[in-house]
């Protein structure tokens, strides 16, 4: 066996909340590097509060945030968004996600706010991976659809070219074709190197291309383990994704447990984000 | 015809200068969710700092401008630390500090009246070199000068926000502060930066307005305060450029509406109603304001 290498994000016994209800009980998770891991769980088990959390617009009342970028390791507990943002990590928040009264270049341009230098080769670069973007850049983010801004979300997030990149509900309330696309380039960023914590209501997808999962209820872990093994797992399939009967249908077949359970495949760099 | 001169030449002057203190108003409701009904004692503020080191100190009126800019600047500054911040640490919301800023209105005001008095000041400048342009305009050399430093200034605010990275930001910031910080924009400095250009630019504005009205007392910031924020409202509440075009437009149609050949025109004294009369057309016809936020969910 060779040495795993530490996760690039781990967090043990997060303890957050609003006011003095606390929604996060003891929430620990980890991100292997290169990795995409889902956060899944029904609304309001406190998966928005997580990734909040994790990026400092809520203060955790106990509990870590570490963050280990190639060599180094911070702990990022409690961080302000901006220097968590500065550290190499970029989050997508699951409304909100654009500057509704700013050009679509101008969005782009906000995320690569901290970079001194390269801002025109990363936006050629987004052009690239969304071209429907270049056609529009001088239209307001404001009036595009719910895809294409979901699209510019994700570009704007990329922009600051992170290394760890927290996606709140990318696909919600996106028609089916647009889901696909979404689910495309989530992919995509990916296999460039990125790793991924994605919140999902689309469980089982995002299971089937996620590394690991985490299943959260009532702010506390209930389930985890590699993407695959939580869609054949009984209970989580019965408790959480809606029960067996939609399974087959959903799951890819023929891959078995032991196979889902490798490592993270290395990453093909298609391209550099 | 030389009438209708008059009026746009007066109404550009108006216009401009309301412009130049609304946007400092919507830019510090847009970031930092901040009614201030304060703004207009901003401006008196400005003015009579300006009248301390030009009449009493006997400075150069150009350099009673800047040292009144500056010193509105460290006003705004000063409340902001000492205050706002401090009022929102403890989580004060929108109607809680509109509440608080009126009161500071009042103690601005009063403090100013204390200080200089009710009686009507007036800068130490020329006020009777009165050009005549083609024959159809006649407006006073300090009108000219003020309409000239305003657009200059609008012109340049504008550029800012448009072109800089500054400007940028703060546009980006009132429009989505969460999304704002996660591009790693630091909240505190945009904040400070928002009061320095916000409050400055108000006191130029006080300047200006008692330049262009030749005499001014303490009520003068109070007196312009509604136009000012029919012009943000008219613009489109937290949207820089729009509070920019409301404010020449504005003070447009406050002038106009007093022209002889729109029925006799309205009484002068009026003016402020045809402001709000402006404003509520609009919004009946445009809720969002002009640039405002088409609201979506
Ligand atoms: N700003 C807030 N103030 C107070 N309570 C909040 C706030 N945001 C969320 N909550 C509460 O915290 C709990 C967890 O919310 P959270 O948004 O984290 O859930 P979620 O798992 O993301 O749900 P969903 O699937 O609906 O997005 C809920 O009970 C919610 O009502
Ligand atoms: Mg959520």
């Amino acid at each position: 066996m060779t040495a795993v290498a530490p996760p690039i994000l781990e967090t043990t016994g997060l303890k957050a909340g609003y006011f003095e209800v606390n929604i996060l009980h003891d929430v620990s998770i980890a991100v292997p590097r290169g990795a995409i891991v889902s956060v899944i769980g029904p609304n309001g088990a406190g998966k928005s509060t997580l990734l909040k959390t994790i990026y400092g617009f809520l203060k955790p009342r106990d509990g870590r945030v570490v963050y280990r970028p190639d060599g180094a390791e911070h702990d990022i507990t409690g961080l302000r968004p901006n220097r968590v943002t500065a550290l190499g990590l970029s989050y997508i928040p699951q409304l909100d996600n654009v500057f509704p009264n700013m050009s679509i270049q101008e969005n782009l341009e906000m995320g690569a706010f901290l970079l001194r230098t390269g801002v025109d080769e990363r936006l050629e670069r987004m052009f690239e991976l969304f071209p429907l973007l270049r056609e529009r850049r001088r239209a307001k983010a404001g009036g595009l659809s719910g895809g294409q801004r979901q699209m510019l979300a994700m570009a704007r997030a990329l922009m600051s070219g992170p290394d760890l990149l927290l996606l709140d509900e990318p696909s919600a309330g996106l028609a089916p074709n647009v889901v696909d696309e979404v689910f495309d380039k989530i992919r995509e960023i990916n296999a460039a190197g990125i790793s991924m914590i994605i919140v999902e209501q689309n469980a089982r997808r995002s299971l089937a291309m996620s590394d690991y999962g985490y299943v959260l209820d009532m702010g506390r872990n209930r389930f985890e383990g590699p993407g695959e093994r939580l869609l054949h797992d009984e209970k989580v399939v019965d408790l959480y994704l809606g029960g067996r009967g939609r399974l087959a249908a959903a799951a890819p077949s023929g891959e078995d447990y032991e196979a889902a359970e490798r490592p993270p495949p290395p990453a093909q760099r298609r391209f550099r984000l | 015809m030389s009438e209708l001169a008059q009026l746009l030449a007066n109404g550009l002057v108006t216009g401009s200068i309301i412009a130049i203190a609304a946007i400092g108003l919507t830019l510090v409701y847009g970031i930092l969710g901040i009614v201030n009904f304060a703004h207009g004692e901003y401006l008196a503020f400005g003015a009579f700092i300006a009248f301390a080191v030009n009449v009493t100190l006997g400075w150069p009126i150009a350099g009673s401008i800047v040292f009144a800019m500056v010193a509105t600047a460290m006003l705004g500054l000063g409340l902001e630390y000492g205050l706002w911040r401090p009022l929102r640490r403890r989580g004060a919301k929108v109607v809680a500090l509109l509440l608080v800023s009126i009161g500071l209105a009042l103690v601005l005001r009063h403090v100013i009246f204390l200080v200089w008095g009710a009686t009507p000041r007036r800068f130490d400048v020329d006020v009777f070199q009165v050009y005549d342009l083609g024959g159809v305009i006649r407006l006073s050399l300090t009108q000219i000068t003020a309409v000239s430093i305003a657009f200059a200034a609008i012109l340049l605010v504008g550029l800012t926000l448009a072109r800089t990275k500054l400007g940028k930001s703060m546009r980006a910031y009132s429009d989505n502060s969460a999304l704002a910080s996660v591009s790693g924009i630091d909240v505190d400095r945009i904040t400070a930066y928002t009061w320095v250009l916000g409050a400055g630019l108000a006191g130029l504005g006080g300047v200006l307005l008692g330049l262009v009205q030749g005499s001014f007392n303490p009520n003068m910031g109070f007196t312009l305060l509604l136009p000012i924020f029919a012009a943000v409202i008219l613009g489109g509440v937290g949207s820089a450029y729009g509070s920019l075009v409301g404010g020449v437009g504005l003070g447009l149609a406050m002038e106009l509406s007093t022209w002889n050949a729109l029925a006799g025109g309205v009484d002068p004294v009026y003016k402020p109603v045809v402001a709000f009369a402006i404003l509520i057309l609009a919004l009946l016809v445009r809720p969002q304001g002009l640039f405002g936020k088409a609201r979506y969910v």
